[in-house]
């Protein structure tokens, strides 16, 4: 069925494999956190790369290593990225994530630095980054529908007014946008506790919905409550929330949920960094709360655009998604301007309605996938964490 | 609306509600919006109390379960008198 929304399109890049990149970053990719130094050097020396340095990837096994390899190709392989420049210490998991972000189609080199040194292994990566900069600058934005964008979201620095303001209007988006073909994200599994029955009802089957609760209780049994000291009431909510007027988990879960609207269901439960196989519509990824670590799991999981509703003001950017920032809070617009880039303080105000607040965020959406910079990427916000499941060998 | 609201009520059932203006002192008599219809009324508030702060909307009594987007989110530990600040000094989740 048609809608004013069918017809949107955005500017943006195809890639080799059919997906729609709304960005087209030369990313130097370290394998593992040692090689940090030489990505590093090559961005250095050749200007329009991004390297990723993070802090992980020795001596990792079992589960903690799969995630580990989905992220990094993950990373690798979203739209977003053009090509990529892989380099590891050893040759072994260097050709596993290069071959893992191959199977896209786009450019991929890899080096390692064992009996070749930093300085041979920068010499010969920044010949390669070099030449993937000269082919992808030629790369040319093309017309391409709003229905083929991967839409991820995750709250932030939540307070009263993302339940009422911010989080209803990435709602309202996806309540809008999802019937059009997009594919969307969210999760954050320890911020559900409280609204974790309704949240179980927004499966698309019963099916679902049992293997989501099961998720959602693992977590629960063997995270929480294997690693909690006292009750949690520092940790969720935060001093941020609380500051902000959040009291409980059950309070900040009902806002948080919030996020998919009124009508919106889930197909399918994703891993951390899991790429969506079960075709468009809305997914829960299992995945921390924590900023940082929850829109880097999307963006490997490849999401290209982040909606991220925020109340007393988190400043979190990504390296290679736009983090789009919503807000409804005036105070924060206020104080903090710089880091929004869409106000939704009307709502609170009754001037602004939710269904007019989802067509802002939509057009947004619009110019951002067209380019438009967002806030986090004009103040240099790239962080990039990983989760990390359990402590390395 | 002509007049700003100072306090949002998500739902009917709701017996808290969510300052949304800045420097809101006691004894001003608000008006208050129930979201789900746009339906106002008012309410005196009992403290100066800051911005996303939450408000009891009748008296509340220690082990009452406090309700907004009509649900619950958790126990009330002390009594609150109607107007009065609501966090987490008189009110507590029920998970941990």
């Amino acid at each position: 069925m048609s809608s004013k929304y069918s017809n949107i399109t955005v500017k943006a890049y195809r890639r080799e494999n059919g997906r729609v990149g709304v960005r087209n970053h030369v990313v130097i990719l370290p394998v593992d956190d040692i090689s940090n130094a030489a990505c590093e050097a090559v961005a250095n020396n050749v200007k329009g790369t991004l390297a990723i340095p993070h802090a992980y990837g020795r001596l990792q096994f079992g589960e903690d290593l799969d995630l580990h390899f989905r992220t990094m190709i993950g990373t690798g392989a979203n739209p977003n990225v053009a090509a990529v420049v892989v380099i590891g210490i050893e040759p072994g998991w260097t050709k596993r994530i290069a071959d893992g972000i191959r199977k896209t189609g786009k450019p991929v080199a890899e080096f390692s630095i064992e009996q070749n040194g930093d300085f041979e292994t920068i010499r010969r990566a920044s010949w390669a980054a070099k030449d993937f900069v000269h082919i992808t600058s030629e790369n040319q934005r093309e017309e391409c529908s709003i229905s083929e964008l991967w839409v991820s979201t995750k709250c932030g620095e939540s307070d009263t007014t993302t339940g009422l303001g911010s989080c209803p209007t990435v709602g309202n988006m996806y309540d809008k946008l999802l019937p059009e073909g997009i594919t969307g994200f969210f999760g954050e599994t320890s911020e559900i506790t409280g609204a974790e029955h309704i949240c179980q009802k927004r499966a698309v089957n019963e099916e679902v919905g049992e293997r989501w609760h099961k998720m959602w209780k693992a977590y629960q049994d063997d995270v929480i409550f294997a690693h909690q000291t006292d009750d949690l009431s520092d940790s969720q909510p935060t001093k941020g929330n609380i500051e902000g007027g959040l009291t409980t988990i059950e309070e900040k879960a009902l806002g948080n949920l919030e996020k998919i609207g009124r009508t919106s269901q889930f197909i399918d439960i994703l891993e951390p960094a899991e790429m969506p196989n079960s075709g468009n519509g809305l997914y829960f990824m299992d995945s921390s709360s924590a900023a940082a670590e929850c829109v880097t799991l999307m963006a490997a999981g490849g999401a290209v655009i982040h909606t991220f509703p925020t109340g007393q003001g988190n400043v979190v950017g990504n390296p290679i998604v736009p983090v789009i920032k919503i807000t409804a809070n005036p105070r924060t617009v206020r104080t903090m301007s710089e880091h929004v880039d869409v106000d939704v303080s009307g709502i609170l105000r009754r001037e602004m309605t939710i269904d007019e607040a989802g067509d802002e965020l939509i057009d947004m959406i619009r110019r951002t996938a067209s380019g438009r910079s967002t806030a986090a990427e004009a103040l240099g916000h790239r962080e990039f964490s990983m989760t990390k499941l359990y402590r390395s060998a | 609306m002509s007049e700003i609201p100072h306090l949002l009520v998500h739902e009917h059932a709701d017996n808290v509600g969510v300052v949304v203006v800045e420097g809101l002192t006691a004894g001003t008599d608000m008006l208050c919006c129930v979201t789900h219809d746009n339906s106002t009324f008012r309410l005196a508030a009992g403290a100066d109390v800051p911005i996303g702060h939450k408000i009891a909307l009748k008296d509340l009594r220690d082990g009452d379960t406090a309700i907004k987007y009509g649900e619950d989110i958790g126990k009330i530990i002390a009594d609150i008198p109607k107007g009065a600040h609501v966090h987490t000094h008189n009110c507590k989740t029920k998970r941990w």
